[in-house]
């Protein structure tokens, strides 16, 4: 494992199993009544989230309590890019504190890796622009191997704002690793212009990928596309790349219905398909908390000590 | 430090080795054996007599052994900031930059604040210019009315102004309306003018950051297409031609505007270009650290578009080589990429990046040189008394030393910013002694005053 967790593509194919497996281990203490490990006991984790992300935050916020460590939430929000205190200026000051990891949702593309050049502690990335999430495809792929037995050869479609998806990105890059075969579809103003460099496959016609996906993710579409001319209307948008209740029918019986969260219901999900038991909505919430505890114990390099702890 | 100077062994334009005399700011006579007392007329010399051209006793002396000899080096685009950001660079740091470059005159651009785009703003700038005494400093005059791509501004006025300015541009912006440009195209025409695009569609490169391809895909960071330079540079290579005025593309960046910019010299056009040695050498691959030292309007492209750029410049597509030189302050580069500031420093590197990216290679040769960073701009530029090598001519000269290679150390820099991409490279050469008007700016490697 690398220091930092800053793009899934950093990702071994030892380093994502390990990660997966160590969570699977971990999400079976969140079973027991006593939920907390003194795993991380004495170490501080900082939260810096310079975007609004309730569930984000609240899922790292509950990993990082589970093994024991001391959480500062510093939400900068507001404090924008252009103005406040620098990026630097508060490195600087986690460093002071003695960040051991620092968490950092941020809306620029890169900003972790600015980040890393200026602590000594580990940075987790959870969100960067339109660059990288890798916990939340860690936690996609968890949910994934849980539902369907393996990742392997599983075939995956990913549809909607690819261009400007984190999710999609870091998806693409760790299901690769993990031998998935990545299918994505979306409107060609929503896929990047060298999307073919990419270890997938791509698509504009969702009725046709269906039926051979064994996971479909549906990407979030952001408010602020829907005035820039990527697509004629919303309705439009939804017509030919939604999910609706006809269209699901078109997967495998085995196929499962992913979303990253939050979701525009109506727009590019219908409430029948989010709240169907395809749908692995609530699980990827859970499993969230487990993948980001296995994260942060693997990068802070924490003593595993379960049985005896009891 | 005016005066004689006999300078002992140069190699002019890379050529035989050579003496040169320089006398009251002019190069009194270029040639072989001017060491020797009463030496005879070096050929080629006209206006000179025998008497005159030997070295007299008290002429100061320079050994160039082994040092190429070019003219004066004039950039068409140097950012100096001052008006307004003397805290990224001032006239007088700019200028010494300049002077350790090898430089001996270069272009300030408009983007001043106040905007150069008035009478009285250029000639503020030119008068700083002439007090700091290590540089030319011609102003470049702002096309539109605080580079609003609205309004323009007093073109004539700045042309009949102390500091005669000839070339117009909204750097950092592009003149993106139509009617506009070609207003602007027609009208110098009147003095002599030359409109010097930022070709920039806006539109298509709205919140852009890098290079629009496989790095930005990956990078998750908003893509500035080449289309979106070169729709413009081809737009405005028509209305230059429908006009029958000057156009000056600046640092063009792709193959497809090298492509255009070549299809509109084939027509005869009267269209000019220059390339900044960033394009000449780094590659979109440098953002992918997100270190903004490397983030750069128009950004760094390809290796494919590197190579078309130094096939142009070695054919004459691109006439020329301009630094772009933008200095800016730690502070505007220590942040997240997109919070960051365009531009890159690059005066005191130009030389060295040409002698890499274009000598070594064998693209260009030292005359090549001498044409693609002095001749040219001087005469793109307007500027009378730079760009030539010859008896009789102002002596604008630089002494380069081809041999060491060493790292590239900003803290050395006269520059006030430190903000070079080449922090680190190794690069070849070493600007030794560069004289404007007779009057060494640069000797031994440093500032001579």
């Amino acid at each position: 494992m690398n220091r930092h967790l800053i793009s899934a593509g950093d990702l071994s194919l030892d380093d994502a199993l390990l990660i997966l497996d160590t969570a699977d281990e971990l999400a079976s203490t969140a079973a027991r009544p006593m939920k907390k490990l003194p795993t991380l006991r004495g170490r501080t984790v900082v939260n810096l989230f310079y975007e609004d992300s309730t569930r984000t935050r609240i899922s790292f916020e509950a990993a990082a309590k589970r093994l024991s460590a001391d959480v500062i939430n510093f939400s900068a929000k507001g404090s924008s890019v252009a103005k406040g205190e620098s990026l630097k200026d508060t490195a600087l000051t986690l460093e002071a504190m003695g960040a051991d990891a620092v968490v950092i949702r941020h809306s620029a593309s890169g900003a972790p890796h600015r980040l890393a050049g200026w602590v000594r502690g580990s940075v987790v990335n959870a969100g960067d622009g339109a660059h990288e999430h890798p916990t939340q495809a860690l936690l996609d792929a968890f949910t994934m191997r849980r539902r369907l037995g393996r990742i392997e050869e599983l075939r995956v479609t990913i549809v909607g704002d690819v261009l400007h998806s984190r999710v999609a990105r870091s998806n693409v890059l760790l299901l690769s690793t993990l031998g998935a075969d990545v299918t994505l579809v979306a409107p060609p103003t929503l896929l990047p212009v060298a999307v073919g460099s990419w270890p997938c496959s791509v698509g504009y016609d969702l009725d046709a990928a269906l039926p051979k996906a064994d996971v479909v993710m549906m990407l979030r579409v952001q408010q602020e596309r829907m005035n820039a001319a990527y697509f004629p209307s919303v309705r439009e948008y939804s017509r030919r790349y939604g999910l609706d209740a006809a269209r699901m029918a078109l997967l495998p019986d085995h196929g499962i219905v992913m979303h990253p969260g939050p979701m525009n219901r109506g727009v590019e999900i219908a409430a029948e398909v989010a709240d169907s038991a395809r749908s692995t909505i609530v699980e990827q919430v859970a499993n969230g908390v487990s993948v980001r505890m296995a994260v942060l114990y693997l990068l802070l390099g924490g003593a595993w000590e379960t049985g005896e702890q009891r | 430090m005016t005066g004689t100077w006999l300078i002992t062994g140069a190699r002019p334009l890379g050529g035989e080795p050579a003496d040169v005399l320089i006398r009251d700011g002019v190069i009194a006579e270029i040639g072989p054996g001017l060491d020797a007392p009463g030496a005879p007329e070096a050929p080629g010399a006209p206006g000179t007599t025998g008497a005159e051209g030997a070295a007299d006793a008290t002429a100061q002396r320079l050994d160039a052994s082994g040092l190429i000899l070019l003219p004066g080096l004039v950039d068409l685009h140097t950012h100096l900031r001052e008006p307004g950001r003397e805290d990224a660079e001032t006239v007088a740091t700019g200028t010494a930059a300049a002077a350790l470059g090898g430089y001996t005159a270069v272009h300030a651009m408009a983007n001043t604040d106040p905007v150069a785009d008035t009478a009285g703003v250029v000639e503020q700038i030119w008068r700083l210019g002439r007090q700091a005494g290590r540089c030319d400093v011609q102003p470049v005059g702002a096309v539109t009315v605080g580079l609003d791509g609205a309004h323009l501004a007093e073109l004539g006025a700045m042309a009949d102004s102390a500091a005669r300015v000839r070339l117009f541009s909204d750097d950092g912006r592009c003149v993106h309306d139509a009617v506009l440009m070609r207003r602007a195209l027609e009208y110098v025409r009147a003095f002599g003018g030359v409109i010097a695009q930022h070709a920039q569609e806006p539109r298509l490169t709205e919140g852009a950051q890098v290079n629009e391809g496989e790095i930005s895909a990956r990078l998750g960071l908003t893509g500035w297409p080449a289309v979106a330079e070169e729709a413009i540079v081809a737009r405005d290579c028509l209305l230059a031609a429908h006009v029958g005025s000057a156009l000056h593309i600046c640092h063009v960046s792709t193959a497809g505007s090298v492509e255009i910019i070549r299809w509109a010299k084939s027509k005869g056009w009267q269209v000019t270009a220059e390339v900044t040695p960033h394009h000449l050498l780094l590659t979109e691959e440098r953002a992918t650290g997100y270190d903004p030292v490397f983030k750069v309007n128009p950004p760094l492209r390809t290796a494919e578009d590197v190579a078309a750029l130094r096939a142009g410049l070695a054919d004459g597509t691109i006439d020329c080589v301009a630094t772009d030189h933008a200095p800016h302050p730690l502070e505007d580069k220590e942040t997240e990429w997109q919070a960051a500031a365009f531009g890159m420093t690059g005066l005191e590197t130009a030389l060295r990046v040409v002698h890499q990216a274009m000598v070594e290679p064998g693209l260009l040769d030292w005359a090549g040189v001498a044409d693609r960073m002095s001749s040219r701009p001087a005469a793109i530029g307007r500027l009378g008394g730079h760009g030539r090598l010859a008896a009789g001519e102002p002596a604008n000269l630089v002494l380069y030393d081809p041999g060491p290679r060493e790292a590239v150390d900003p803290t050395v820099h006269a520059s006030k910013s430190r903000n070079t991409p080449f922090r680190g490279l190794m690069l070849p050469g070493r600007v030794i002694a560069t004289f404007l008007r007779g009057r060494p700016t640069v000797l031994d490697g440093k500032l001579a005053w």
